[in-house]
C-alpha cells in the first residue's frame, strides 16, 4: 500500500461532478432571488409617497453623528449591565433550581422557599420589579445603600433568575433517572451524583434556551433608565426631543442589532450543536 | 457458609399493589442466581431493593451478613460493596468510556488518577475495548456498551454483582460478546443475580434459577430442573407461552 486509497471509479466521479454542478446552481439561484427581492423592496419604500418625509425625520445622517457618542455612552451601561445581569441570574437561577431539588423534610422550608420564588418572580411584571427596588428601597435610608444603578440590576437578577431556574429544573428533570441510580450504585453520594452525573447532562441540554434568555435580558437591561441611569434607549429619546427627529432612535436600534448578533449566533451554534449530538445518539 | 447475600420475607408495596410479598432468597459466594419471570413479576424491583434504590415495606436483607436495610446505616456505603447494571442508560454520556469507569475510583475513593485510569485501561483491555477509551458512549455499538457498563461496575471490586436484562435492549448477534464477558466473571468466582428473560441465557451461566410469581420465588433448583422439568403449574405455564418464540 503506497498511495492509500484505490482511484475513484468514473461513476463516483461523474457523482462528485454532478454535485459541484448543483451546488452552483443553488448559489446563483439564492443570488438571483435575494437580488430580485432586494430591488422590489427598494423601490417599493422609496416610491412610497411619504418616502421623503420619512426619510428626513428618520435617516437624518448629520443628527445620527451628532446624537452617535452620547448613545455610544448608554451603550456601554447596557453592556456592562448585561454582564451583570446575566452572570447574577445564572447563577442564582442554578442555585434556585437545586434547592428545589433538595429530598429530605429538612429542606421542606428552603425547597417551599425557592418554589415560591420563582412563582413570585416570573409572576411580577419586571417593570414593578425595577420601581419597587430603585424607588422604594432607598426610601429606607439605609447605612450603605448602593446606587440605583446596582439597585436596577439586583431587580433584572431577580426576574431573570425565576426564569432560569426553571429552565435548569427542566434540564435536571430531563436526564434520565437512570443515570442518577447508576451514579448511586457505584457509590457517589447525592450530591456528587447532581454535580457529575446530572448537572454537566442539564446544562448541556438546556444551553439554547438559557442562552435565549440572555438574548432578551440584552434588551430588558435597558428599563433600569426608568429609574434614572441613561441607558442606550433613553440617550436615543433626549436627542430625539433635542433634534425634533427620529433618527437617534434609529441607531440605537441598529447599535442593539449590531450587539445582539454575536450573542445570537453563539445561541445558534450551541442550539445546532446539542441537535447533532441528540442526532448521533 | 454464610451466603453472601440473603433477603428474607422482603415486601415490596407501590401504591396498593403487592410486587414483592415475603420473599426469601439466599445467594452464596460464587453462585450465579437467575431470576426470571413474567413481565411485572418483580425481578427488577428485587435488584433495587437488594441495592437499596427502594425502600422495603417489610423483610429483611444481609451482604455478608450484614443488615444493609437497618435506615439507620448509610446507603453509600452498602452501594460500593454492590455492582449494578441495568437494560440501558447506564454510561454517562457526557463522559469518554475512560472517565465513566475512573468517576467513582477517583471521586468517591479518592484513589489518584493515574492508577484509577491504568486500572480502567486493564478492564477495557480485557474486554477488547482498549482501543475506544476516549470515545464517547454513543459512538460505541450497544454491546459495546453493555460491556464498558459491566466493567465499570467492576471498579469497585463489589462482592455482589447484579445485571438487569442487561442483553435484552441489544440485537442477537450483540449479546453474544456480553455473554461472553459474563461468563469470565462467573469463572473468575464473581458472585451475581441476574434478571432475565433469555432462557438460554440463564441455562448458560446459571447455577440456579428461580422462578419469581406473585412476589415470591415459586420454584427453583438447577437449570435444567427449572426450565427443563418445571413442577409448578404455573412455571409450566410461563415457559410455554415463550417456549414458540
Ligand atoms: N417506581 C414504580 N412505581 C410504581 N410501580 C412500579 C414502580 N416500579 C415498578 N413498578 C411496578 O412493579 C411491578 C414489578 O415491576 P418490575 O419492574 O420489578 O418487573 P419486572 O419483573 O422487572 O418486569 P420486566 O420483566 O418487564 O422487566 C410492575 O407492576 C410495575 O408496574
Ligand atoms: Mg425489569
Amino acid at each position: 500500500m503506497t498511495d492509500g486509497a484505490p482511484p475513484l471509479s468514473a461513476v463516483q466521479l461523474d457523482r462528485i461532478a454532478w454535485r459541484r454542478r448543483q451546488s452552483i446552481r443553488s448559489i446563483l439561484v439564492a443570488a438571483a432571488s435575494t437580488a430580485v427581492l432586494g430591488v422590489l423592496l427598494v423601490v417599493a419604500v422609496t416610491g412610497a409617497p411619504g418616502w421623503d418625509r420619512v426619510r428626513q425625520s428618520f435617516l437624518d445622517p448629520t443628527i445620527a453623528a451628532d446624537a452617535l457618542p452620547d448613545i455610544l455612552r448608554g451603550l456601554w451601561l447596557n453592556v456592562r449591565l448585561l454582564v451583570f445581569c446575566a452572570v447574577g441570574s445564572l447563577a442564582l437561577g442554578l442555585v434556585i433550581a437545586l434547592l428545589r431539588t433538595l429530598r429530605g423534610p429538612v429542606f421542606f422550608p428552603v425547597r417551599a422557599l425557592a418554589t415560591s420564588y420563582t412563582y413570585t418572580f416570573r409572576g411580577l411584571p419586571l417593570i414593578i420589579v425595577i420601581y419597587v427596588l430603585t424607588l422604594g428601597v432607598p426610601g429606607l435610608r439605609l447605612q450603605g445603600m448602593p446606587s440605583v444603578l446596582v439597585l436596577g440590576g439586583l431587580a433584572l437578577v431577580l426576574t431573570y433568575s425565576g426564569y432560569l431556574a426553571e429552565v435548569f429544573r427542566a434540564g435536571i428533570e430531563s436526564v434520565h433517572p437512570s443515570q442518577v441510580a447508576a451514579a448511586r450504585s457505584l457509590g457517589l453520594t447525592y450530591r456528587q451524583a447532581m454535580r457529575h452525573v446530572v448537572l454537566p447532562q442539564a446544562v448541556r441540554r438546556v444551553a439554547p434556551p438559557l442562552l435565549n434568555d440572555t438574548v432578551a435580558l440584552q434588551k430588558d437591561v435597558g428599563l433600569v433608565s426608568l429609574a434614572g441611569p441613561i441607558d442606550a434607549v433613553r440617550a436615543a429619546q433626549i436627542s430625539t426631543a433635542e433634534h425634533f427627529n427620529y433618527t437617534p432612535y434609529i441607531v440605537a436600534g441598529v447599535l442593539f442589532v449590531l450587539l445582539a448578533i454575536p450573542l445570537i449566533a453563539v445561541t445558534d451554534w450551541v442550539t445546532l450543536r446539542a441537535a447533532r449530538r441528540q442526532a448521533s445518539r | 457458609m454464610t451466603a453472601v447475600l440473603s433477603c428474607q420475607g422482603v415486601r415490596k408495596l407501590f401504591g396498593p399493589s403487592v410486587v414483592l410479598d415475603g420473599l426469601d432468597l439466599d445467594v452464596a459466594e460464587h453462585e450465579v442466581v437467575a431470576l426470571i419471570g413474567a413481565s411485572g413479576s418483580g425481578k427488577s424491583t428485587l435488584l433495587r431493593c437488594v441495592n437499596l434504590l427502594e425502600d422495603l415495606d417489610d423483610g429483611t436483607i444481609h451482604l455478608d451478613g450484614a443488615h444493609i436495610t437497618d435506615p439507620r446505616i448509610n446507603p453509600d456505603l452498602v452501594r460500593r460493596k454492590i455492582g449494578i447494571v441495568f437494560q440501558a442508560y447506564n454510561l454517562f454520556p457526557h463522559l469518554s468510556v475512560l472517565d465513566n469507569i475512573t468517576l467513582a475510583p477517583v471521586r468517591v475513593h479518592k484513589r489518584p488518577a493515574a492508577s484509577a485510569r491504568s486500572q480502567a485501561l486493564a478492564l477495557l483491555d480485557r474486554i477488547g475495548l482498549a482501543s475506544k477509551a476516549a470515545a464517547f458512549p454513543d459512538r460505541l455499538s450497544g454491546g459495546q456498551q453493555q460491556r464498558v457498563a459491566i466493567v465499570r461496575a467492576l471498579v469497585n471490586s463489589p462482592r455482589l454483582l447484579l445485571l438487569d436484562e442487561v442483553t435484552s435492549a441489544l440485537d442477537p448477534e450483540l449479546v453474544g460478546e456480553v455473554l461472553d464477558l459474563i461468563r469470565d466473571l462467573k469463572a473468575d468466582g464473581m458472585t451475581m443475580v441476574l434478571a432475565t428473560h433469555e432462557m438460554t441465557f440463564a441455562r448458560q451461566v446459571a447455577d440456579r434459577v428461580c422462578f419469581l410469581d406473585a412476589g415470591r420465588i415459586l420454584e427453583q433448583g438447577s437449570p435444567e430442573q427449572v426450565l427443563d422439568n418445571p413442577v409448578e403449574a404455573r412455571t409450566q405455564q410461563f415457559l410455554r407461552r415463550l417456549a414458540p418464540a
